[in-house]
């Protein structure tokens, strides 16, 4: 059993209502990252101090996958759990984090999600059954545990486990994708190939060139969604979740996607030999053409969903710079319940 | 501490029965409560840990997992954060190597990087210890790893009615609880066995707070600060000198995490004189956190060097002989108390 390759857009169009729903998703995001970019390196100098300022410590951002996380989120609730990486922003985004909260925790500030005691790459959020983990893979167990509670409790909740292409080689990945299967937990699995593991090329790292084939060793379903289409994720989540909402087990997606920028922040790309060509391929004025062409944005729609986007994420970064400082002497809280 | 059944109870259990009892009376008061590991349902537990438990509970809550240690231990960290109470078993606390992320980055640290927003109620019941033969990497304690990495609680009972009484706390606790048994202090009818892995176990609902340490012996002229098998191997010792007219405290510190520090220095303020027995590595454990939490407060307590009786730092030996020159058996305690009793 070969994964199905899905490399050309649905045949049927999307409402779209959908349609504007993914762009708006897609914005949000975007605008978010930018924001973050901009308030991370404005006060790195002089040359780059990575603890310093006021988002300082790693920043792995997700400019260029929106296509991954608009597409699979649209079919979710927030009932429903996600589980991401290092590079969790366009999910939690997308699944409907606070942003004011999400963004007051990447400033380390006591509004913040954790109180400030997170970061970026740990956000966790029980509105929206959001968490997150820094470690390759190991955010795919836990999305299993999740899964396990919405099935005990006879719902159709399902959990949604993301993680880079690197991560597929790592052992939690495959205990994950063998457990659910064989306790048909409703799960999705989603992988962000974005062709690098920080400097290290997919290939170098992979022995088969499309992680969705693996899914057949789990018995579950995969497959593989190429160009970073967004509506092509919508259309292969949409098949996912509802199996999974419907108590028929996992299945595999992933998705080729694109890193715009560096691994994080501060990462010169010396190893990347098609840099040059990278911004060419953003997947969010593609699909911008497309949907203009489709009648369905003009101007007037992409300026306001852009300034909607824009006003959003500014207020959220206002909202965290007046956030309060934790108090030192706080230090040893939360360790316990 | 509480206690719901009338006080004179005689009833004897061993400890793996006085553990399986909590978690059946946990399991029948709620319904979150579930049991996930390697051969605990059939089999009952490598090391009767579940013995009859899915006879009573059946395969959806007391459930056998494939070897995945990562996978189905961070299932429950999973399932935790939903709000059910999982019990996940590592089979041997020497297999944490495979899975030590889900329980150190995740379990432990999650309610903390949610600024308290998340909670972890989990127990990780895993077995300890060697004295069988069953190689360095069969035969580790192990405990002094997890109490040195922030974020669970760390129970080590030595006899059965704490076996019972801290499993029922662990269970109920809202942090993540490692709950390591010795398989010696299990009274396994296949291993060697002290008697007093056979003891009297109270019946219904019994709670023993996690953090407390027991005078399993009152003493007035040196204490041994220990846990786990070696709390039985101290007591030993303890009759023996006492017919030489030496009387010796025992103290069960029952948890490392947190650690009975007011206890160490009320016994040590009693006595003077202080032997840590520990199954565990000498360097950078428990045995060295116990002295220092008397010499951080009060050093001038100490009337003789304190002495530690630990694992040398060496992997456990298999030969029989060798692994018990390395364990901490009753002639070294022995000699430790009587160097500290000058
Ligand atoms: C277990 C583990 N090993 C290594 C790392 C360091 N690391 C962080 S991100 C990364 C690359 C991950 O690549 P991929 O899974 O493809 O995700 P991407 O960064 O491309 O989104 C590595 C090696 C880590 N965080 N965890």
């Amino acid at each position: 059993m070969t994964a199905d390759v899905i490399s050309s857009p649905a045949t049927d169009a999307l409402e779209a209502g959908v349609r504007r729903g993914l762009y708006d998703a897609m914005v949000l995001s975007r605008t978010y990252e930018e924001a973050i970019l901009r308030e991370y390196h404005a006060d790195k100098g002089p040359g780059f101090d990575i603890g310093k300022g006021l988002v300082p410590g790693e920043m792995h951002l997700s400019a260029g996958q929106e296509p991954v996380a608009a597409g699979v989120c649209a079919h979710l609730t927030t009932d429903d759990a996600v589980t991401a990486t290092h590079r969790p922003h366009h999910f939690a985004i997308c699944h409907g984090m606070d942003l004011d909260k999400m963004t007051a925790e990447i400033f380390g500030r006591v509004d913040g999600l954790g109180r400030g005691r997170g970061g970026h790459m740990h956000l966790f959020d029980p509105a929206t059954h959001f968490s997150c983990s820094g470690i390759i893979a190991e955010g795919y167990p836990p999305a299993l545990g999740a899964a396990f509670a919405f099935q005990r409790r006879g719902t159709d909740r399902i959990a949604v486990a993301v993680t880079g292409e690197g991560a597929a080689n790592q052992g939690a990945f495959h205990e994950s994708l063998n457990l659910a299967a064989l306790w048909k937990l409703p799960v999705v699995f989603v992988v962000e190939d974005n062709d690098w593991a920080i400097s290290v090329a997919r290939d170098d790292s992979t022995a088969i060139p499309n992680n969705a084939d693996r899914a057949a060793a789990y018995g579950m379903p995969g497959e593989r969604v190429e160009d970073n289409d967004v509506e092509a994720v919508y259309a292969a989540a949409g098949r996912a979740v509802a199996r999974a909402r419907a108590g028929d087990g996992p299945s595999l997606i992933e998705v080729h996607t694109l890193r715009l920028w560096g691994h994080f922040e501060g990462d010169a790309q010396g190893y990347r030999p098609e840099l040059a060509e990278v911004p060419e391929h953003d997947p969010i004025p593609r699909y911008e053409a497309a949907l203009r062409e489709a009648g369905v944005l003009d101007d007037g729609g992409v300026s306001e969903t852009k300034e909607r986007a824009s006003a959003r994420v500014e207020a959220a970064i206002e909202f965290a710079k007046a956030s309060p400082v934790p108090d030192p002497s706080t230090v040893l809280d939360y360790v316990f319940a | 501490m509480t206690m719901t059944e009338t006080p004179a109870q005689t009833r004897r259990l061993n400890t793996s029965k006085a553990m399986v009892e909590a978690i059946a009376q946990e399991m029948r008061a709620n319904p979150e409560v579930f049991y996930l590991g390697e051969d605990v349902g059939a089999y009952g537990g490598i090391f009767s840990s579940t013995t009859g438990l899915l006879d009573e509970f059946g395969p959806s809550r007391i459930i056998d997992t494939p070897i995945s240690e990562t996978g189905f231990i961070g299932l429950a960290v999973g399932a935790a954060t939903e709000g059910m109470r999982p019990i996940a078993e590592l089979m041997f606390a020497d297999f944490m190597g495979v899975c030590l992320d889900q329980i150190y980055n995740h379990m432990a640290k999650i309610h903390f990087e949610s600024g308290g927003n998340v909670k972890v109620p989990m127990v990780l019941t895993t077995a300890t210890g060697g004295g069988y033969s069953d190689g360095a990497q069969h035969s580790q304690c192990l405990w002094g790893m997890f109490a040195h990495l922030p974020g669970m609680k760390v129970v080590v009972p030595s006899m059965p009615a704490d076996a019972k009484g801290l499993m029922a706390a662990a269970i109920r606790d809202d942090s993540p609880v490692v709950y390591m048994f010795h398989k010696g202090v299990m009274g396994l009818p296949w291993m060697a066995k002290n008697p007093r892995t056979t003891d009297v176990v109270p019946e219904g609902d019994y709670v023993v707070p996690i953090g407390k340490a027991a005078v399993a012996r009152e003493g007035t002229d040196a204490s041994i600060v220990t846990i786990s098998l070696s709390v039985h191997h101290a007591l030993d010792v303890a009759e023996k000198l006492a017919e030489e007219g030496l009387s010796i405290e025992v103290l069960d510190l029952r948890s490392l995490v947190p650690l009975d520090r007011e206890a160490v220095l009320a016994s040590v303020a009693k006595t003077g004189r202080l032997v840590v027995v520990d199954e565990d590595y000498h360097s950078f454990g428990m045995s060295g956190e116990v002295v220092a939490s008397v010499a951080d407060v009060d050093p001038g307590l100490f009337r003789a060097p304190p002495q530690r009786v630990a694992v040398p730092d060496i992997p456990i030996p298999y030969a029989h002989a060798l692994e018990y020159a390395a364990l901490p058996r009753h002639d070294r305690i022995e000699a430790a108390v009587r160097t500290v009793l000058g």
